[in-house]
């Protein structure tokens, strides 16, 4: 046996045992831009050739927390079936509590949209969000409620499929039409930007673009890591029963309602978590991040990357999302089409997403 | 969920003997099987838009009882079990697990967990898990969000779902992706679920279908041996299989039951010929 394999080529060897270690090889990756990117953005001068401009490192962290958009989607779509197509939302509030946060910066009493619209005084729910503290209770708190509030009226309504699917989508289209009125006192249609300083540093500044990135990286890392241990747990074992059979699960005295209620608010702040540390690398939140369209492109990462996977959701978000970078520059009035045309493909011919394709291909050969 | 208590229910239910009058003892959510029966349906009615799935029913399953019921397609068998296990709420009448517990108050997985099993038609597993850890989920134990994080395997509880294994035949699979056995085999794999959670009561919805001669033979000896320690509600059509397993059978027709006996008796009984050949 032994000998049989080695004396295949040495593509064949490093291929079976490459096959199996999707895994590792991400994390691996990862921690290798962990290191490389932010130390390459604040300690190289800016001619040298290996230089990471503040553009590529914002972009490899705004990634990063698409990335764990798509983990905390995988969490509820491919694990527990619920698809949802709002997930958008909670990655909004997370965003717009850190935005509050960095509103209050300045030196000014008010932010500057509301001396605009000629405020006085600062309305109640912008009371105290000056402080880190109160605004990281924000940032976790008000999606939490929010995907607890929905969760339970539909879980308990047993709003199943694709009516769980559509109502999320209106919840989050409901919330964009809200945001976007400057008197609900988010900014309109601008949402928040030129953000000055965050705990006290400047928010440009190599230094905090490359903290910032890190943090997102440990999030991702954390987030991945985290999902593993949930669900080759008992309760994730549940949370496939709840997708493969539900009354089953029912009558086997489970309540089904609690299971999801669960993993829904956990997902929820995990998105809201990434979109708080979203806000200030790309230094703008506004309504349009709640728009449909967006909440659909998170699916289609989970879609393209092999949903009921936990690498490939971070994959998709990858890939996805590098392909746009790209793609936008290139041919800015085709991505649509081409977001679409891979949506199509992937539901065609990748079935399990690129994780599964690349399983599929590994064990043929093995 | 149904707001009268069960005490009002039962006082006020019309024929009533009056046997338990010391409604002192009216504990709820505990099983009290003094009077020798495990299920009551008494005068239940389901519409659906104006059909009537079951018309005035009453039945009741005796402790360790093992009852077949037979009825032509449409007779209320499913409904039935629906009523039972709290799919379906009843527009009238009373259904009593053992003496105290109404349980048209309770929700699916209380009924379960109260120690009402039920098999469903279309054998239902979860098939992403291995046999091994299908039987594991439905292992009786606590069955909240927090358990279930908390939870490892004990060394009684790998014991039990061995003797289980053993049971319903499929030590040889124990690790096998539960999608993957076949159509008889997942039929065991629901019942041996049943056993885990360790109920009272059974119901099981045509556990031979699709089966072959010698399983469907296999899962009458299992079921027999059920028969005692557990009491069994057997819907089924395969009448072979009926006659080795049931002492008492019960013929619905219409959503009530048209007559009960031996197989024999109600299969001479006049109006179950008319039912089944049609009129």
């Amino acid at each position: 046996m032994q000998s049989e394999l080695m004396s295949q080529p040495y593509s064949m060897r490093l291929w079976a045992w490459l096959g199996p270690q999707l895994g590792p090889l991400l994390l691996a990756a990862l921690l290798l831009l962990g290191v490389a990117l932010p130390l390459a953005h604040a300690l190289l001068p800016a001619d040298h050739p290996w230089f990471i401009s503040a553009y590529t490192l914002t972009l490899a962290g705004k990634i990063l927390c698409y990335a764990v958009v798509a983990l905390a989607l995988d969490l509820v779509w491919g694990y527990t079936g619920l698809l949802s197509l709002g997930h958008g939302l909670f990655f909004a509030l997370g965003g717009y509590g850190m935005g509050m946060y960095l509103m209050r910066q300045g030196d000014a009493e008010l932010p500057a949209f509301m001396t605009f619209l000629d405020w006085q005084t600062l309305p109640w729910f912008w009371w105290g969000s000056e402080h880190f503290l109160w605004a990281l209770v924000l940032i976790v708190m008000v999606p939490a409620l929010v995907a607890g509030i929905f969760g339970w009226l539909a879980f308990r309504s047993r709003i199943k499929g694709v009516y769980f699917s559509i109502i999320t989508q209106a919840l989050t289209f409901a919330a964009m039409l809200l945001f976007f009125r400057n008197e609900t006192g988010f900014g309109g249609n601008n949402g928040f930007t030129d953000f000055k300083t965050l705990l006290g540093f400047g928010i440009a500044e190599p230094a905090t673009r490359a903290v910032l990135f890190l943090l997102s990286l440990a999030l991702l890392v954390l987030a991945w890591l985290g999902a593993r241990w949930l669900v080759n747990s008992p309760f994730g074992r549940i949370l496939t029963a709840v997708r493969d059979a539900e009354s089953r699960l029912m009558f086997c005295g489970y309540s089904p309602l609690y299971f999801k209620l669960t993993i829904w608010v956990l997902s929820a702040v995990l998105c809201a978590l990434a979109g708080a540390l979203y806000v200030p690398q790309v230094g703008i939140i506004n309504p349009s991040e709640m728009s449909p369209a967006n909440s659909i492109e998170m699916v289609i990462w989970v879609a393209l990357g092999g949903r009921g996977t936990l690498i490939g959701p971070m994959l998709g978000a990858g890939l996805v999302n590098g392909a746009k970078s790209w793609f936008t520059v290139a041919f800015p009035e085709y991505w649509l089409f081409f977001l679409g045309f891979v949506f199509i493909a992937a539901t065609l011919f990748l079935p399990h997403g690129v994780v599964g394709w690349w399983r599929r291909l590994w064990r043929k050969s093995a | 969920m149904t707001l009268f208590s069960p005490k009002t229910a039962v006082v006020e239910r019309e024929g009533w003997d009056g046997e338990a009058k010391g409604l002192a003892h009216l504990v709820d959510g505990q099983l009290d099987t003094r009077h020798g029966a495990i299920l009551y349906l008494e005068e239940v009615c389901v519409s659906f838009d104006g059909f009537k799935a079951l018309n005035h029913l009453n039945l009741d399953i005796g402790v360790g009882e093992l009852r077949c019921i037979i009825g032509p397609n449409g007779a209320g068998k499913t409904t039935m079990m629906d009523v039972i296990t709290g799919k379906t709420r009843p527009d009238s009448g009373a259904v009593f697990f053992g003496q105290t517990i109404d349980l048209t108050r309770y929700r699916e997985a209380e009924i379960a967990q109260l120690g009402i099993g039920r098999k469903f038609q279309k054998p239902t597993v979860f098939e992403a898990m291995t046999v091994f850890e299908n039987l594991q989920l439905a292992l009786a134990g606590p069955r909240s969000v927090w358990a279930s994080l908390r939870a490892r395997l004990t060394g009684e509880q790998r014991d039990r779902i061995e003797a289980l294994l053993l049971r319903v035949r499929l030590q040889e699979q124990r690790h096998r992706v539960a999608g993957l056995l076949s159509h008889g085999q997942k039929q065991w794999l629901e019942i041996g679920m049943l056993l885990a959670q360790d109920p009272r009561l059974l119901l099981l919805d045509e556990p031979v279908a699709g089966m072959t001669d010698a399983e469907t033979e296999k899962t009458a000896e299992l079921l027999l041996s059920l028969k005692g320690h557990h009491s069994l509600m057997v819907v089924e059509h395969d009448m072979a299989f009926v006659e080795a397993i049931a002492e008492r059978v019960t013929v619905l027709a219409e959503g009530s039951v048209l007559a009960e006996g031996s197989l024999a008796q109600v299969q001479a009984d006049e109006r179950v010929i008319e039912v089944y050949l049609g009129r």
